[in-house]
């Protein structure tokens, strides 16, 4: 039964795309079959994030408007095999997408693969309304800051209202990935806190990604953190986060780079 | 107190707008005398019959016409008091007596919501009270016609008794609104005193002022 999955946020620039990747490669190692699709039409990233930008020929508004069948526009991922990425178009926008063509598009993955994860464009305009739209739950990727809070919230509020499965009256499923966390500066106060956002936005919480240099790096050399380095912080809370998404079961920690009394003092749970 | 509608060219796109508002107000219409203003369309060719019949499938008692062209309806079609020009009745009067509607339901005076209330969400009631289980995020907007109790952190706006009902009060547990208005007097977070922030509050209306209580 495959899941489609939306990881969205309101706000831009929180860590959607880089999300997208990093839980499509953590799915996809533990054998599950994952494809990414990039809803961001016209600021297309995700092929970049992935290295996979000189291998797109054939992308989501091809498909979506019938002028390639979806097996020609898949990008099988080289490092990890049952990983597969549907490109975004970079020179078309979002009014290329129509209601019919995502639904069928999405219909034709949902047979091929276990995990549909749907990498939403920043807003809550008609990219981000028809990335929503037809999946079955929801990442709410959220900076602990209050302009992010309050965008996250909005994005919770459509999907409990635009969503297909709104519509028909069901309960969408939604988890909240708290990216760029530095517990040092929310222990000072400069950052909201855990609690605060959830209390905020009272959904339950997928992961805490901590702030590392190791995500940036990790960008720019087109390989997800969970590939290039997944022994260091971030790379382990999405693995844990990936974990969770399944059904899984695992304590919730800051995981942390940092030896010594730092790592000792914030390494503990924290929700 | 009659309102009136005064329909604008083209008319299709003026019902779409009317459909728009009373999508987001079902209420507003309820119950009030209508009177339809002709003299905004300055489009000779309106069928004002099929306006008029628009306007009536949308549950709005019309009670009278204003603006239209001399002549342009006799009584067999028009069942109800005709043409008033600027207001004074120049022709004669027929009662008609519509059957009494029953209700479907008893008419309910408060709204229950089960929380949070999500920013960019207007709750919008105007018959009475409004109770929200959960929070009422930053950007979220509560808008009634009587009192507004909120059962988790209020954050966003209210704007309670705005039809008029000038001893509605706001009841939180939790004040970090960014503005709360009683019956058109209105204070906005910068106003607030400190020592409100975070507590349970009762705010209120003393004249023309609102003022807000910490409960104990």
């Amino acid at each position: 039964m495959a899941e489609v999955l939306v990881v969205t946020s309101g706000k831009g620039g929180v860590g959607k795309t880089t999300s997208t990747a990093s839980l499509g490669v953590a799915l996809a190692q533990s054998g599950q079959k994952v494809v990414i699709v990039d809803f961001d039409v016209g600021l297309r990233n995700l092929d970049l994030i992935m290295g996979a930008e000189r291998r797109v020929v054939f992308d989501l508004i091809n498909v979506v408007q019938g002028d390639a069948k979806l097996a020609q526009a898949l990008i099988r991922d080289k490092r990890v095999d049952t990983l597969s990425l549907l490109a975004a178009s970079q020179t078309r926008d979002k009014d290329a997408l129509s209601e019919e063509g995502v639904e069928r598009v999405i219909g034709e993955l949902r047979e091929k693969f276990d995990w549909v994860i749907c990498d939403s464009p920043a807003g809550i305009e008609k990219g981000a309304a028809l990335a929503m739209k037809y999946a079955d739950r929801a990442v709410v990727v959220t900076n602990p800051e209050v302009s992010s809070v309050r965008d996250s919230d909005r994005i919770i509020g459509l999907l409990d209202s635009k969503t297909a499965k709104a519509e028909r009256g069901e309960r969408m499923e939604k988890q909240l990935l708290l990216t760029r966390y530095d517990p040092v500066r929310a222990e000072r106060g400069d950052m909201l806190k855990t609690d605060d956002v959830l209390e905020i936005l009272s959904i339950p919480l997928l992961g805490i990604i901590p702030d590392s240099e190791e995500v940036l790096k990790a960008s720019n050399l087109g390989s997800p953190v969970t590939l290039s380095s997944p022994t260091s912080a971030p790379a382990r809370a999405y693995f844990d986060a990936a974990k969770r998404l399944r059904g899984e079961t695992v304590p919730m920690t800051v995981h942390s780079d940092k030896s010594g009394l730092l790592g000792r003092l914030f390494g503990r749970r924290v929700a | 107190m009659a309102l009136v509608l005064m329909p604008e060219w083209p008319t299709e796109d003026w019902l779409a707008s009317l459909d728009g508002q009373m999508k987001r107000a079902p209420t507003f219409f309820e119950g009030r005398p209508v009177i339809v203003d002709f003299s905004g369309l300055g489009e000779p060719k309106t069928d004002y019959q099929a306006l008029i019949a628009e306007l009536e499938k949308r549950d709005i008692r019309i009670i009278g016409v204003e603006g239209a062209p001399e002549g342009w309806t006799d009584s067999d079609t028009w069942g109800r008091p005709p043409i008033a020009t600027n207001g004074r009745a120049d022709r004669f009067i027929e009662v008609v007596e519509d059957e009494p509607k029953e209700p479907a339901v008893p008419d309910v005076n408060s709204l229950v919501l089960q929380g949070p209330i999500r920013s960019g969400q207007t709750v919008y009631f105007e018959r009475g009270d409004v109770t929200v289980l959960g929070s009422v995020a930053s950007g979220a907007e509560v808008i009634a016609g009587g009192s507004v109790h909120v059962y988790g952190t209020l954050r966003g706006r209210v704007i309670a008794g705005f039809a008029g009902q000038a001893d509605a009060g706001v009841f939180c547990r939790r004040m970090e609104a960014e503005l709360i208005a009683i019956n058109g007097v209105y204070k906005v977070a910068d106003d607030m005193p400190a020592t409100v922030r975070g507590k349970p509050i009762h705010a209120k209306l003393d004249g023309d002022a609102i003022v807000m209580v910490t409960m104990s």
